[in-house]
């Protein structure tokens, strides 16, 4: 498939990817998103520092500093983060349990460009008279009060990027239940896809309070309701609330993919099973309840009470425990084992110490006494960049060079990849370590500048110039990208000669039916099982036969457009003189509505591959 | 068996809904939609709670002056007949009597229809007898959003059931079609039990209030 | 053996204090720096569990660096294939657990001390209450106190007395903000919809009487909120009543005595009074207080919440607010100021002051 689609003319694959129901093509989908909102929120980044390089500096006016604040930190968790770790689920999940594709390959397609229409109306907001100014947390007082049409934008855009993620969720979760290979038990299951089916699970139960929560500010601010208008009866501590019952989750739905990531790759270069496996799937799960147990934690200072934080304070430090567990089993799997270290590998060691960093101000934040102090000053920026920088994007590095051969066939440079690796790990430190002190020694987060004489020049000229050296290591990504993809060397089906899961076993990248025949799995590490028993490939479980395969499909981006369009309408309609809000928003959700009731009423019965074809084809069998 | 097949009574499996493998993800990811769901409820429940009678001006109606439970118990009533009468359209689904299930499922579409007409006679009631509305107060707030976002469920409801009644009038039953009736079915028990927390949050602690 | 541990915990302990002072900030500003026994006590905290965490970060070093060092691939043979061990697990599931435990206890015991707040209520037989309360009301982006015994308002400048507890209560008029003196212990938010209530105490020993404390807003709360500061003033009791006497004594607003301030005061009258007022009575309702309190304007270190009290600072800042404060209320309120006029309403300004 691949190779005809390069022969194909620009238009048919433009189509081919608008239309596609692969979760290999939409893993490239969201990785190129993903990225390109990377970006954006890092060029974010750099403005946030430069304007911060010294004391009363007028780089940026102070509403439109908290603009850019707001989107980066929106934009990395929404547009970034998320759909980076989409993009690694939605390539390497379903090649890990031995599926042909997700349960609902149509959703899949539905979940991605949501998640895009959502992100461009978030971003269209840059053009269209102001970003949203009042922090990714949008605290209600703040944000029903914010003037122009900003936080619209946040509510009706992550209302539609949040819709697809959790589809996403729903999918991913019935994938894993309904979809394995035979004998790939949940207990034989890779680190990746069991963080995958925590992760959904999280999803599937934190996102509906964040839809709730923005429906409330949608129709506070587009609708006349009062939810958080306090003269009218209303209360902002809800959002609180939703924001954080959604919000810390949402942690965690980062950042157990990063550790299923780091899992992988600790196996791998160490040519050792993942020690402590069965203790590894309990603190994943045991990390996924205790996410839920600890929202409040956010809000300390908000004044909820003595029992209520104390509660809050003592299970938030409890999740150090798992967490705690999870770590020494990674060295422990390195102990004893034979180290390489690749690019990947080189992340996922400096992960280590990064990511104890931000836990142990975790456990510090967590105690809530101390937290009066810390709260919403640069500590907690310090902190929660030490998990998020030292754990996700640690890990979404380590992933893009561990997963690039199995997405694009093809390797990244290594010599540029630890260049790369260099240049952000000393960034990074640089930036966030120093951040640690200017918290404690009284400057609060979200200052648009600071005021000479308080101590606070020479640390935060340090954290810019750390946050310069990490935009370097990107642009040098970057090139490795485009040098890679020219060079384009076709590489085996385990180009790392370590590989352990069943992915390795596929060609690179893998042929759209993945599996000609489903392999049988004899335990953890399949492949590699195989591999020490000195076979080449698995062990079909299944004669050849037809493959049923699903029809791509337009509709996924007519439904996302209908509520990109509506959107407008919900947007505008209030405003002095507008005509044509309601007509818009009517028409939108018509749109939408319609789509849906075409795809309802029109049969999808998929197609066949004949086992014929399958016969013929021996290259594109892989070795299943 | 090919989903597109011409069935028969003989030839209908018992569990008609999980045949496939696709039917077995349609209703599993339905359970795990509908637990999505009851996140979303519960966090609209929270909401009314929190803001329950929450008015800006003393002189404005609580949930005591507003509700009348015998229109509520009517509507109750209702929608919880129709929830039997999807339950005994189900019954002949997988009985493979087309005719039956298609009429009770019509009986279903207009029970539904008459809850929705009492609903929106309920809201105009409040609007124009008590000034009752979206906008005056949180607490008119969270009630309309939390009966609404219900309302809205039993409307999409309807829809659904309607657009899949007539697009299978001519085919009857198969394999393919099946499950989609039996999720649409289940969906419309969710709706059923969103209004049983509602009667009893709502109303009828309401009414003690 | 035994004491021989005893003393690493010593000089860890040492080191720590060692590491946070010889990078503590600004004294009256900074956390590490604590002047207050909410500050005192959060540090005390910081630096059990920097060193407890320490402890384990060290473990994990060791562990870490003979990995690196004792397994790198040296041929190409394949390791064992190691499942788990039970006993090295059950050791880091139950190690942390105690480490926590440890640092909870504390923990605990502290939120509860630092909530306890019911000397505020405590009434003696007339009614009076002896307790230092002070009623803080946050608005973009300034900041009032108001001390409901006494009967008085100021604002920007909190003035308390030292060694005892001061009680306040949180609230905010507009969008939610956070009460933050960082050396004297923190923080609670100002919310829109509900009184929050907590104490702090400012420690004699810690004072320096020509600084003040630096307070702060910690909760982003619009364009200018880096610039919602204020001060806080810590008086010896004695000093501390005569300042309340002295506040309670302005019973209307002072004449002012040059020609140049009367001029200054008549512009004032036309343009100001309607927000600010110069008289320290609580007597009007909050929601119509709705700019700082100008009482003792004169005496405050202060203008505008940051910039320093001189008559350049207060002509710039009465002539264009927008530039110091973006999207401050005060600007467009009143009419461009020729020089003159700034001059005489500076001279005004700079004469308010209850203390001669």
């Amino acid at each position: 498939m691949s190779t005809i689609a390069q022969k194909k003319g620009f238009g048919a694959t433009l189509w081919d990817y608008l239309t596609t129901v692969d979760h290999k093509k939409i893993a490239h989908l969201y990785l190129i998103a993903g990225g390109f909102f990377f970006l954006v929120g890092g060029l974010e980044a750099l403005f946030i520092r430069i304007q911060l390089l010294k004391p009363n500096n007028d780089f940026v006016s102070a509403g439109f500093f908290n603009e850019i604040l707001t989107m980066h930190g929106t934009t990395m968790i929404f547009l970034a983060a998320m759909p980076l770790v989409f993009a690694f689920m939605n390539a390497i999940m379903p090649l890990q349990i031995g599926a042909r594709d997700v349960a609902f390959p149509f959703l899949n397609a539905l979940g991605f460009w949501l998640f895009l229409f959502g992100g461009i109306f978030l971003n269209l907001s840059w053009f269209m008279g102001g970003a949203p100014d009042a922090g990714w947390t949008s605290y209600a007082s703040l944000s029903i009060t914010s003037e122009g049409h900003g936080i619209d934008f946040y509510a009706l855009g992550l209302q539609i990027a949040g819709l697809g993620t959790l589809i996403g969720g729903i999918n991913f979760l019935v994938t894993i239940i309904n979809m394995r290979a035979p004998g790939m038990t949940y207990m034989r299951m890779p680190m990746f896809t069991w963080t995958t089916f925590i992760v959904s699970a999280l999803i599937l139960f934190a996102f509906p309070p964040l839809t709730v929560g923005l429906f409330l500010m949608t129709f506070d601010r587009m609708f006349g309701a009062n939810f958080f208008d306090a003269a009218m009866g209303g209360n902002t501590i809800i959002w609180e609330h939703f924001f954080w019952i959604f919000g810390h989750p949402e942690v965690y739905i980062l950042i157990l993919p990063a550790f299923g990531i780091f899992s992988e790759i600790f196996a791998i270069f160490s040519r050792k099973r993942l020690f402590g496996y069965s203790s590894m799937v309990f603190a994943t799960v045991l990390i996924g309840f205790l996410g839920f147990m600890v929202w409040a934690h956010h809000m300390f200072t908000t004044g909820l009470g003595p029992i209520a934080n104390s509660i809050f304070a003592v299970a938030t430090m409890a999740i150090a425990v798992p967490t705690g567990i999870k770590i020494f089993n990674w060295l422990f799997t390195m102990w004893g084992g034979s180290i390489r270290f690749t690019t990947p590998m080189l992340w996922a060691i400096a992960f280590i110490p990064s990511f104890i960093m931000g836990g142990v101000t975790g456990v510090m934040l967590g105690s809530a006494s101390q937290d009066y102090q810390y709260h919403d000053t640069y500590f907690v920026v310090a902190h929660f960049h030490y998990v998020i920088v030292g754990g996700v994007v640690f890990a979404l590095f380590a992933g893009a060079h561990l997963y690039w051969p199995k997405m694009f066939g093809t390797m990244l440079n290594e010599f540029l990849g630890k260049i790369t690796f260099v240049l952000f790990f000393v960034g990074f430190h640089m930036t966030f370590f120093i951040q640690h002190f200017l918290g404690l020694w009284g400057m609060p987060r979200r200052v648009f500048t600071y005021l000479p004489g308080q101590g606070f020049e020479t640390s935060n000229v340090i954290s810019s110039i750390g946050a310069f050296l990490m935009a370097a290591g990107v642009i040098v990504l970057l090139v490795n990208v485009v040098i890679t993809s020219v060079k384009n060397e076709k590489v085996g089906n385990d180009p790392w000669e370590d590989g352990r899961t069943l992915e390795w076993a596929l060609p690179s990248p893998p042929p759209y039916y993945n599996f000609k025949q489903l392999p049988l799995v004899r335990g953890l590490d399949a492949y590699w099982l195989e591999k020490m028993d000195g076979k080449k490939g698995m062990t079909p479980a299944e004669p050849i036969g037809d493959i049923h395969m699903p029809n791509n499909s337009f509709i996924p981006f007519t439904i996302s457009l209908g509520l990109f369009i509506a959107a407008f309408g919900a947007m505008f309609h209030g405003d002095e003189g507008n005509t044509w809000g309601v007509p818009v928003l009517i028409f939108g959700l018509l749109f939408t509505l319609g789509s849906m009731f075409v795809r309802s009423i029109k049969d999808d019965h998929g197609y066949h591959i004949p086992k014929k074809e399958l016969l013929d084809d021996k290259d594109l069998g892989g070795k299943a | 068996m090919h989903v597109e097949e011409k069935m028969t009574v003989e030839k209908w499996p018992a569990s008609p809904e999980k045949q496939t493998l696709e039917a077995k993800n349609k209703f599993l990811g339905f359970w795990f939609f509908l637990g999505g769901e009851t996140v979303l409820f519960a966090s609209l429940f929270a909401t009314y709670l929190a803001l329950k009678d929450s008015v800006p001006r003393s002189d404005m109606y609580l949930a005591k002056d507003l509700f009348e439970i015998p229109l509520v118990f009517v509507m109750t009533m209702i929608l919880l007949t129709s929830s039997l009468t999807s339950v005994y359209a189900m019954y002949h689904m997988k009985n493979f009597d087309f005719k039956k299930m298609q009429i009770w499922l019509g009986i279903t579409v207009v029970l539904g229809l008459c809850f929705l007409g009492l609903e929106i006679y309920e809201f105009n009631h409040y609007v124009h007898e008590f000034g009752h509305t979206f906008t005056s107060s949180a607490f008119g707030s969270a009630f309309y959003t939390l009966v609404g976002f219900h309302g809205a469920h039993v409307a999409f409801g309807l829809l659904w059931i309607t657009t899949l009644m007539i697009r299978n009038s001519k085919r009857g039953l198969n394999l393919y079609n099946a499950p989609k009736f039996y999720v649409a079915s289940l969906y419309w028990h969710f709706i059923d039990v969103v209004w049983v927390f509602i009667f009893t949050v709502v109303y009828l602690m309401g009414m003690v209030g | 053996m035994k004491r021989l541990a005893k003393w690493r915990l010593v000089s860890l302990f040492a080191l720590v204090s060692l590491i946070l002072s010889a990078c503590s900030g600004q004294p009256h500003l900074s956390t590490l720096q604590p002047a207050g026994e909410v500050a005192q006590k959060q540090y005390d905290l910081m630096v059990l569990s920097t060193v407890i965490m320490l402890a384990v970060m060290a473990v994990v070093a060791v562990i870490f660096v003979v990995v690196l060092v004792k397994f790198r691939r040296k041929d190409d043979k394949i390791p064992k294939q190691v499942e788990g061990n039970h006993a090295l697990e059950i050791i880091w599931t139950v190690i942390p657990i105690l480490l926590i435990l440890i640092i909870s206890v504390p923990t605990v015991v502290s939120i509860f001390k630092f909530a306890d707040v019911d000397a505020m209520e405590r009434k003696n037989e007339d009614g009076t209450v002896d307790a230092t309360v002070v009623n803080v009301r946050a608005s973009l982006y300034w900041w009032e106190f108001e001390y409901p015994n006494e009967g008085i308002v100021t604002s920007q400048e909190l003035v308390v007395p030292t060694d005892e507890k001061v009680y306040f209560n949180l609230i905010a008029s507009d969008v939610k903000h956070s009460f933050w003196i960082p050396a004297v212990g923190g923080k609670m938010d100002n919310n829109t919809e509900n009184v929050n209530k907590f104490w702090l105490e400012f420690d004699s020993e810690h004072v320096d009487p020509n600084e003040l404390f630096q307070g702060r807003c910690a909760e982003l709360c619009g364009p200018s909120h880096a610039l919602m500061d204020f001060k806080a003033k810590a008086l010896p009791r004695a000093e501390y009543d005569q300042w309340v006497s002295d506040m309670k004594n302005v019973e209307e607003a002072e004449v002012a005595t040059t020609d140049l301030a009367q001029q200054g005061q008549e512009i004032f009258n036309q343009s100001c009074i309607g927000c600010h007022a110069v008289t320290p009575s609580n007597g009007t309702p909050a929601e119509a207080r709705l700019a700082p309190n100008l009482t003792n304007f004169g005496e405050r270190s202060i203008i505008a919440g940051y910039l320093e009290n001189n008559e350049e600072n207060l002509k710039d800042w009465l002539k264009d607010p927008e530039t110091f404060k973006p999207g401050n209320k005060m600007t467009d309120t009143y009419g461009k100021l020729t020089p003159e006029q700034l001059d005489a309403l500076t001279a005004y300004l700079m004469g308010l002051k209850v203390q001669d």
